[in-house]
């Protein structure tokens, strides 16, 4: 087995040891991968912070018997010293972190869409131009569409009525729900997390909740990265959204993520 | 593998931080070879430390009393508490016989990822120990690393309304480090060059 290259986040670390710490890091091209770094706790360490959470890396990496061993890490984007000092861009930061390593159960898997995902989403949180919670929000929405779980927003989830035009038929409604019509007929009245996402009247099952259009639109804006719409959106909103979107993640997931009761709002 | 009681203290001593299964073995008889009084100390050490050691109910120090050793001295600055993660951490810092205040241990540092947020260290009792303006300045001194300077940003905007100075210990310190590792100059230099967080 010879050394081999790659660049990558690191999602966690874990102390193993007297000063060695097992780094796991989701891989441009190698998927998410869990390798030794030897003697990284020492304050003397060659690595120093370059491999923390956060770190956007460029790593050499040795195979070994159970876990590889890293021989070399140099530091392409340093993320996490802008977010510590930030404790809602820390927490928000953190539960992208967890989440990306439950959409990538299999060790060297190639994840190359989870990836760009990753680094496009701690790109936004160090820049801090948007709200930290929606920011993760989008993350979470596109990450599940990246593993084939987006949430029907426009249509019905069980009979796809409510598309508004042509455009539903091509799967890709430009309206959500107008405000007036909300829970009106056959348009998508409620949203239900075991059916796929909104469904109408008809459909609806028992225990669906029913959010405000406004907020469908905003998951709508954050799924499709529309940030005019998404910056818009009133603070009641956003709550909103983020409770559907946790619990829609976290049903699929079959998981929960840890993290996430931890994420503040600014 | 080899019988029983020996084997026992093999898996024992293998538990511990920093000794694989070669040094368990080593460790073991090294220990049957020696003399039966210096092992006989060394049990009975072991027994005292988990019969006698507790935590201060003040500052979450090791102590062999209600209190621990510094809480008690009342040659201690009441007006500075260092926070620090661990109790190990009070130990380095004592070392460099630089600080003449007193401690807080917070019991970790927060790290969502792993269920670890405020609730679960001991900030609530941090709070208690401010309240009665004692105190005018704070050290933070969790580790130099991610989940340390996460900590240290969320506990100075927690105590911003209090008013107090707040500091952290500044550069020497190298990121990505524990605290326990770092050498008496670079943390008494790190101590001296404290600087004000201001969130
Ligand atoms: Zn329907
Ligand atoms: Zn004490």
């Amino acid at each position: 087995m010879q050394l081999y290259r790659d660049d990558g986040i690191v999602l966690r670390t874990q102390k193993l040891g007297e000063a060695d710490r097992i780094i796991t890091v989701l891989g441009r091209s190698t998927g998410r991968v869990r390798a030794v770094a030897k003697g990284v706790r020492r304050t003397k360490s060659r690595f120093g912070a370059r491999l923390e959470p956060f770190t956007h890396v460029d790593l050499m990496l040795h195979p070994g018997r159970s876990l590889d061993v890293i021989t070399q890490a140099e530091v392409i984007r340093p993320y996490g010293q802008r977010l510590a000092g930030d404790y809602p861009r820390y927490t928000a930061g953190t539960a992208m972190l967890e989440t990306a390593e439950r959409f990538t159960p299999e060790e060297k898997e190639p994840a190359l869409r989870q990836f760009l995902l990753l680094v496009g989403g701690l790109r936004a949180l160090a820049e801090g131009v948007h709200d930290s919670r929606l920011v993760l929000d989008a993350f979470l929405l596109r990450s599940l569409a990246v593993a084939g779980y987006a949430p029907a927003l426009t249509e019905c989830a069980r009979c796809g009525a409510g598309g508004s035009g042509p455009a539903a038929a091509g799967g890709k409604a430009s309206r959500v729900v107008p405000p007036g019509q909300h829970g009106a007929g056959r348009n998508v009245s409620a949203f239900a997390i075991a059916a796929g996402g909104t469904v109408c009247a008809s459909c609806r099952p028992p225990g669906a909740a029913s959010p405000a259009a406004a907020t469908v639109a905003l998951m709508l804006a954050l799924l499709r990265g529309d940030w005019d719409g998404a910056d818009r959106s009133e603070r009641r909103h956003r709550v909103e959204c983020s409770g559907l979107v946790a619990a829609y993640l976290q049903w699929h997931l079959e998981h929960s993520i840890r993290s996430l009761r931890h994420v503040e709002r600014v | 593998m080899y019988e029983g009681v020996i084997q026992n203290l093999i898996d024992e001593l293998g538990r511990l931080p920093g000794v694989g299964p070669k040094g368990a073995q080593r460790i073991a008889f090294h220990l049957l070879a020696a003399d039966q009084a210096d092992v006989k100390r060394l049990a009975d050490a072991l027994i005292e430390v988990t019969e006698r050691v507790r935590f201060c109910r003040t500052c979450g120090n090791v102590a062999e009393a209600e209190e621990c050793r510094i809480c008690l001295d009342p040659r201690r600055d009441p007006t500075v508490i260092c926070v620090v993660e661990e109790p190990k951490d009070v130990a380095a810092v004592e070392k460099i016989r630089e600080f003449r205040g007193r401690y807080h241990v917070l019991g970790g540092a927060i790290s969502p990822i792993d269920g670890v947020g405020p609730d679960e260290l001991r900030i609530k009792e941090l709070m208690t120990r401010l309240t009665d303006g004692t105190v005018t300045e704070l050290i933070l001194a969790t580790d130099p690393n991610l989940e340390g300077e996460a900590t240290a940003a969320y506990l100075a905007r927690l105590v911003k309304p209090m008013g107090l100075r707040v500091t952290r210990p500044a550069s020497g310190l190298p990121v990505g480090g524990d605290l326990e590792y770092a050498d008496e100059v670079t943390l008494g230099r790190a101590f001296e060059g404290r600087r004000l967080l201001d969130v």
